[in-house]
C-alpha cells in the first residue's frame, strides 16, 4: 500500500448539499470519537471492573470477619449506615478511573493535535466542547447507572446476613441514583479541568490533587470556616449524596452537597469554554 | 478566494505575521513560498481560524473562517503538524469529521478510495508511514469536496512519487476551478508546481507574481527602470537580448503601484547597457537602478531565521552563490 493511486481516477465526486448536521451530527461525532479509541474503552472497561469488583471483596471481606478481632467499630460503623459503605467499597476506587477518563477525553486531543482537525470541521469552539460535554455525560449515566445499582445489589446480597439493606427503605434508593450521577459529574469535572490544563498528566495530577487530597488537608482546617471550606469542597460535597440521610453535624444535606459539586463543574466550565474561544489552538 | 489584509500576528515579543496582505484566486496553484519560520503556516492557522490574528483580517469566499456554517464543505486544509489520533483508524477519523458536517458515512469511502487508503482503512493511523499520513491528510482535506484547499508543505518527506502524485492533483484540482494555496519553502519545488506565487520573509510579503516572473528575476539580477515611455524602452531591451517584466519586484524601498506608471523590471541585463541602449533611441528614463535578485533579497531578509544546510552555514557565501 505505498504506490500511490493513478491521478486520472481521483476525478472527485461531488458531494450532496443536502445532509443532516448541526447539533445531532456533533454528538455523532463525539461519540465516535470516544468509541474508536482505545484508551476510552479500556478505562470505561476499568472503572466497571474495579467498581464492582472491589464492593464485591470489601462487603464479602467484611461480612467474613464479622465479629472478628478488632471489627467491633467498623462492624457498628457499617451497620449505622450500610449503604454509605456498600457504595463506598467500590466508587472510592473507581472514581479514581472516572477522573482519568474525563481528563483522557480532551487532553488526548490536545497530545495527539486532533483538536486541529476538530477545530477546523467545528470552528464554532464552545459547541464542540457542549458535543463532548454531552456524549460524555450521557455515556457515564447510562454506565454509572447500571454500576451502581449491580455493585448496591451484589453488595446488599453479601450484607445482607448481617445487615438488610433495601431499595425500599428511606433515602436509599436517591442514593444509589445518586452514586450514579455523583460519578457522572465528576467525569465531566474532569473533562473541564483537562479542558483549561490540556495535558494529560497535568490536568490529572489536577483532579487528583482537587479530589482525593484536598479533602484531607481541608479535613485539618481548624474552626467552623475550616468545617465550611471542608464541606463545600467538589468532591465532600458531591459525595454527600450517596448517604441515606443527612448526619448531623453535616452543613450540608444530600441533593444540596450535589448541588454545590454541580455548581463547581459548572463553573469551571464556563472558565474552560471561555479560554477554549480565546486561546490559541 | 482567500483575502488576507494587514494580517499581524505575535508570540510573545516574536512577530511572526506583520501585516500581510494577499488575494488567492480560484482556478490556479498559487505557491506560498517562504524559508522555515517565515510564517507560512502561522498565516494558514490565521487563515482557518485556528490561531487569532493581533490586527487584520483573513476572509475565505468574504467570510471569516469560524462564520462559515460547515466549514469543511468550503475549504479543505491540510496541516504541517499531525492532527489524527495515532490509536484511530482512518475510517473513524474521517467518519467523526464527515458527521460534524453532515456528510454521509459513504463519502468516508469514497475519500479513502480517492487517495488510495480503501485497503487499510480500518488500521491504525499511527501504523501508517509518512506517505500515508499524508494521503489520510488529503482524503480529510478532500471529504467535504471543498472549493478551496490550503495545503501546508504537502510534500514534506514524501517519495519522488508521492511527490508527483501530490502535484498532479492540486493541477487537477485547480483546473476544475477550485482555489489553491499550498505552502513550500523550496522554491523549486513551487517552480514546477505553482502557477503563481506569494513570496513572504520574516512575516512580510516580499513579491507576489506569476511563478514565471519570480523565477526570471529570482535567478538573475535584475535592474528596476522607470520611463515615461517604457513600451518603446522594452521593445529595444527585448531586442537586444535581455528580459522586460512589467512592474517591481517588491523589493524594499520601491514606490507603491499608484506611482508606479512606467515601471519595469529588467533581467540578463546590466544597467550601463539598458542606459546606452535608452540614449541612442533618445528615452528619457526617470530610474535606472540595480538591484539585488530576488533570492539576494529573500535572503537578507531572512538571514536570522534560514535553516542552515539550505544554503550553507555562511549567509555571505550564500549570497555569492546564488548571484552566480
Amino acid at each position: 500500500m505505498t504506490s500511490a493511486p493513478p491521478v486520472t481516477r481521483a476525478r472527485v465526486p461531488s458531494v450532496r448539499p443536502a445532509g443532516r448536521a448541526g447539533f445531532g451530527g456533533l454528538l455523532r461525532a463525539e461519540w465516535t470519537k470516544i468509541r474508536s479509541v482505545r484508551s476510552t474503552v479500556w478505562t470505561l472497561i476499568l472503572f466497571v471492573v474495579i467498581t464492582v469488583g472491589f464492593t464485591t471483596l470489601f462487603t464479602w471481606l467484611t461480612v467474613a470477619n464479622w465479629n472478628g478481632p478488632r471489627a467491633a467499630s467498623r462492624d457498628a460503623t457499617v451497620a449505622s449506615d450500610p449503604i454509605r459503605f456498600i457504595l463506598g467499597a467500590g466508587i472510592g476506587l473507581g472514581q479514581l478511573t472516572i477522573c482519568v477518563l474525563g481528563a483522557l477525553v480532551i487532553t488526548t486531543e490536545y497530545s495527539t493535535g486532533v483538536i486541529r482537525a476538530s477545530l477546523l470541521a467545528v470552528p464554532r469552539r464552545i459547541q464542540m466542547l457542549a458535543a463532548k460535554v454531552v456524549v460524555f455525560a450521557a455515556l457515564l449515566i447510562v454506565v454509572a447507572e447500571i454500576v451502581v445499582f449491580c455493585s448496591f445489589f451484589i453488595g446488599s446480597a453479601i450484607l445482607h446476613s448481617r445487615v438488610a439493606v433495601s431499595l425500599s427503605d428511606p433515602g436509599i434508593t436517591r442514593a444509589v441514583i445518586g452514586a450514579g450521577l455523583f460519578l457522572s459529574v465528576l467525569g465531566v469535572f474532569a473533562l473541564a479541568i483537562g479542558a483549561l490544563i490540556r495535558h494529560t498528566a497535568g490536568a490529572i495530577t489536577t483532579v487528583i490533587g482537587v479530589v482525593f487530597v484536598l479533602p484531607i488537608l481541608s479535613g485539618l482546617l481548624p474552626g467552623s470556616w475550616g468545617a465550611h471550606i471542608d464541606a463545600y469542597l467538589p468532591e465532600q460535597a458531591g459525595s454527600l449524596i450517596d448517604e441515606a440521610h443527612q448526619q448531623s453535624g453535616q452543613l450540608l444535606s444530600p441533593w444540596q452537597g450535589f448541588g454545590v459539586f454541580c455548581l463547581w463543574t459548572a463553573v469551571l466550565l464556563a472558565v474552560a469554554a471561555f479560554l477554549l474561544v480565546r486561546r490559541d489552538a | 478566494m482567500i483575502e488576507v489584509r494587514d494580517l499581524t500576528k505575535r508570540y510573545g515579543s516574536k512577530l511572526a505575521v506583520d501585516q500581510l496582505s494577499f488575494t488567492v484566486d480560484p482556478g490556479r496553484v498559487t505557491g506560498f513560498l517562504g524559508p522555515n519560520g517565515a510564517g507560512k503556516s502561522t498565516t494558514m492557522r490565521l487563515v482557518l481560524g485556528l490561531d487569532h490574528p493581533n490586527a487584520g483580517s483573513a476572509t475565505i469566499n468574504g467570510k471569516p473562517y469560524h462564520e462559515l456554517a460547515k466549514p469543511l464543505r468550503t475549504v479543505g486544509a491540510l496541516l504541517e503538524v499531525k492532527s489524527v489520533h495515532a490509536g484511530r483508524s482512518a475510517r473513524n477519523h474521517l467518519l467523526f469529521l464527515a458527521q460534524t458536517q453532515g456528510l454521509p458515512r459513504a463519502r468516508v469511502d469514497e475519500v479513502l478510495g480517492l487517495v488510495g487508503l480503501a485497503d487499510v482503512a480500518d488500521k491504525r493511523a499511527g501504523s501508517f508511514s509518512l506517505g500515508m499520513s499524508q494521503r489520510l491528510g488529503i482524503a480529510a482535506a478532500m471529504l467535504g469536496d471543498p472549493q478551496v484547499l490550503l495545503l501546508d508543505e504537502p510534500v514534506n518527506g514524501l517519495d519522488p512519487e508521492g511527490v508527483l502524485w501530490i502535484r498532479n492533483l492540486m493541477r487537477q484540482l485547480a483546473a476544475e476551478g477550485r482555489t489553491i494555496l499550498v505552502s513550500s519553502h523550496l522554491m523549486n519545488e513551487m517552480a514546477v508546481t505553482a502557477d503563481y506565487l506569494i513570496v513572504i520573509g520574516r512575516g512580510r510579503l516580499i513579491t507576489e507574481s506569476s511563478t514565471q516572473d519570480v523565477i526570471a528575476r529570482s535567478t538573475d539580477k535584475s535592474v528596476r527602470v522607470r520611463s515615461p515611455d517604457a513600451a518603446r524602452l522594452a521593445e529595444l531591451i527585448t531586442g537586444a537580448g535581455g528580459a522586460v517584466v512589467p512592474g517591481g519586484t517588491g523589493a524594499p524601498g520601491e514606490p507603491a503601484p499608484a506611482n508606479g506608471a512606467g515601471l519595469v523590471t529588467v533581467t540578463g541585463m546590466e544597467a550601463p547597457r539598458i542606459g546606452e541602449l535608452a540614449a541612442s533611441a533618445s528615452i528619457v528614463l526617470h530610474e535606472l537602478t540595480p538591484l539585488a535578485s530576488l533570492e539576494d533579497a529573500f535572503i537578507e531578509l531572512t538571514s536570522g531565521s534560514l535553516e542552515f544546510g539550505k544554503h550553507g552555514p555562511d549567509p555571505v557565501a550564500a549570497r555569492d552563490g546564488s548571484a552566480r
